[in-house]
């Protein structure tokens, strides 16, 4: 009992929405805020004009292309843009990158949790050592490490697969992830540590039974993050692979704009198709990223 | 047990476990530490010793001593990459932090239409480098692009083919991009700052702008700091987006650093050279953040957790 007590006083700052304070704030408000609103709609507009531009491109037909205005929706309206880009493997180009990011996630965060985890608990110098070094490893530019690691690759035998993006990834995915676990890890009470060391627990049962599951919000923001990242990415990809057969999907819009350099519906569509599947996942974890992120970066 | 909780709690939240408490093995670190010296530390110090080599990036390295230094010292498209490099780091620093502050600011406060603009201005940082160069660069063409629209008129001019305004529109460009996650940051800090400073100020009659000014904006110090620091930093990165869009050109108008790197090491095949470059913008880096933070006492990251 006298554990339970401090969980809920110290881990609140971290696990509660910002938002739980709107109401309150809201009552605050006397009257609306007229230049930010117009700031506000201001920036939609800039925000969301490309967009659509985007969209009702990617919607028009070969021949309206140069005809229609580029605002107004597409006069035949049509989804053979979405043909062509699926004809030229955007599926593979899809899997790919959904392979890349799921493992790069995988290994960073569970390696970076390890290690968070050892910062935390552990009062060796080596330890505490590690956590400025994740501090000074945040400046590290990767475009630094290219050529090295380029090197690297092509000695280990790597060079044009999947697994060339997956490690080096992982390793530029580690000092940002370290970071943010162990400023959230450190929120965790010693008396629970105590407590299940007293039950006799392991090093690796508190891992597993208190450290993951109380760390969940903290791992999902970084997991998203990093996912967000080796998504999107485009150097080592660029550098590290060649063939279609390993192309992801940032590299394949790239390759496809030199394929079908006038045909802009078309490279419309393919960056349609890319931005989706992230734009889904948005959209259905919005809360938690935002939150996450803003609890992330915020402390 | 309770006065085990007592006596820990005593120390503040936070939790050092005592030295005789065994905490996990330092093994627990190595696969991290591995992965992390093996694939970044490792070859930094790589492209240090690629850095005074001949190396075509097929074969073997041959030493050369410092003759790549003496070229890129001497070298004018290294001033030439330094004064762009410098200019899209303030200019989209200009840009974005006065953007990103006041819609942070606003969108803090949620309700109604600013929950749905929060949702939506969140959007670019979803796309890649690669699709938000694509997207513009065919929206600011000037036979189809967005200039032909009627109302869009004044924008008929060739941007990104035209030396005096390309580097203009990349910078705008990266500010479109990446304002959202700076505007995050500040959202998130704004809804830390207590109510009850907002309320007194209203109590003397100070109004929205003075209040901004006033509690807003000292209030957000560290987190200016953050957010500048990522900017900064981060600007030494901008490769992806420059690269589909202008690959550096026209001529060398927005050749940065890391572009300048990749095309003399790949594509020219000058890995010593580029190695050089690459050794200067990891110290660059370092050195910027260093100073970042020390000037901002932003070691504060640390020391709010240690309980200072």
């Amino acid at each position: 009992m006298t554990v339970t007590a401090p969980v809920a006083a110290s881990g609140s700052p971290v696990a509660l929405p910002p938002r739980a304070q709107g109401p309150r704030r809201r009552a605050r408000r006397s009257r609306p805020n007229v230049p930010g609103g117009i700031l506000g709609l201001l920036w939609l507009v800039i925000v969301v004009l490309p967009l659509y531009w985007v969209v009702v491109t990617s919607l028009r037909s070969g021949p309206t292309f140069f005809v229609d205005s580029p605002l107004s929706l597409p006069s035949e309206p049509t989804l053979e843009n979405y043909g062509k880009v699926f004809d030229s493997g955007f599926l593979g180009f899809f899997m790919n990158s959904v392979i890349v990011t799921v493992a790069t996630v995988v290994i960073a965060v569970f390696c970076s949790l390890l290690a968070a985890y050892t910062i935390v608990r552990n009062a060796h110098p080596v330890a505490r050592g590690s956590f400025s070094f994740a501090l000074l490893g945040l400046a590290i530019p990767l475009q630094a490490a290219i050529i090295p690691i380029y090197y690297m690759i092509t000695q280990l035998g790597l060079y044009d697969t999947l697994v060339a993006l997956i490690i080096p990834s992982a390793a530029f995915a580690l000092p940002l992830t370290v970071v943010i676990l162990v400023n959230f890890l450190r929120d965790i009470p010693n008396e629970i540590f105590e407590s299940m060391r007293i039950d006799g627990a392991s090093n690796w049962a508190m891992l597993w039974q208190l450290v993951l599951p109380l760390s969940k919000p903290a791992l999902i923001t970084v997991a998203i993050y990093n996912g967000m990242q080796v998504w999107n990415g485009f150097l080592f990809p660029l550098v590290l692979t060649q063939s279609p057969s390993v192309r992801v999907l940032p590299l394949a819009l790239w390759s496809f704009q030199s394929e079908l350099t006038v045909d802009v519906p078309a490279i419309m569509a393919a960056v349609t198709l890319s931005v989706l599947p992230i734009l889904t996942l948005y959209i259905f974890g919005r809360r938690q990223l935002v939150a996450g992120l803003t609890a992330g970066f915020g402390k | 047990m309770t006065t085990t909780a007592t006596r820990r709690t005593a120390g503040g939240p936070r939790s050092r476990p005592s030295r005789g408490g065994g905490g996990p093995s330092l093994w627990f670190l190595a696969p991290a530490g591995i992965l992390f010296l093996g694939f970044a530390v490792i070859p930094l110090v790589g492209a240090v010793g690629l850095s005074f080599t001949r190396w075509s990036g097929l074969g073997s390295p041959e030493w050369t001593g410092g003759d790549n230094w003496a070229w890129f010292l001497t070298d004018d498209v290294t001033y030439i990459t330094l004064q762009v490099t410098l200019l899209v780091m303030v200019g989209s620093w200009l840009v974005q932090t006065p953007i990103s502050l006041l819609l942070g600011t606003w969108i803090a406060r949620s309700g109604g239409f600013r929950s749905v603009a929060g949702l939506v201005f969140f959007v670019p940082l979803l796309l890649s480098s690669a699709a938000v160069a694509l997207a513009y660069k065919n929206l600011l063409d000037p036979n189809f692009g967005l200039s032909t629209e009627t109302g869009f008129g004044w924008l008929a001019h060739n941007w990104l083919g035209d030396r005096n305004t390309v580097l203009l529109v990349v910078i705008l460009i990266i500010s479109w991009h990446f304002i959202p996650l700076h505007t995050l940051l500040y959202q998130g800090a704004v809804r830390q700052v207590p109510t009850s400073m907002y309320e007194a100020a209203s109590l003397d009659g100070a109004g929205r702008v003075t209040q901004f000014f006033t509690i807003t904006i000292p209030q957000l110090k560290h987190t200016i700091v953050t957010s500048s620091t990522l900017m900064l930093v981060g600007s030494l990165t901008y490769f992806d987006l420059i690269f589909v869009m202008t690959a550096g050109g026209p001529g060398y108008a927005t050749r940065v650093l890391p572009l300048h790197m990749y095309l003399t090491g790949f594509r020219s095949a000058e890995m010593g050279k580029a190695s050089v470059i690459a050794t200067f913008l990891a110290v660059f880096g370092l050195i910027l953040a260093l100073l970042l933070t020390r000037l901002s006492g932003f070691t504060k990251m640390q020391s709010q957790q240690e309980g200072a």
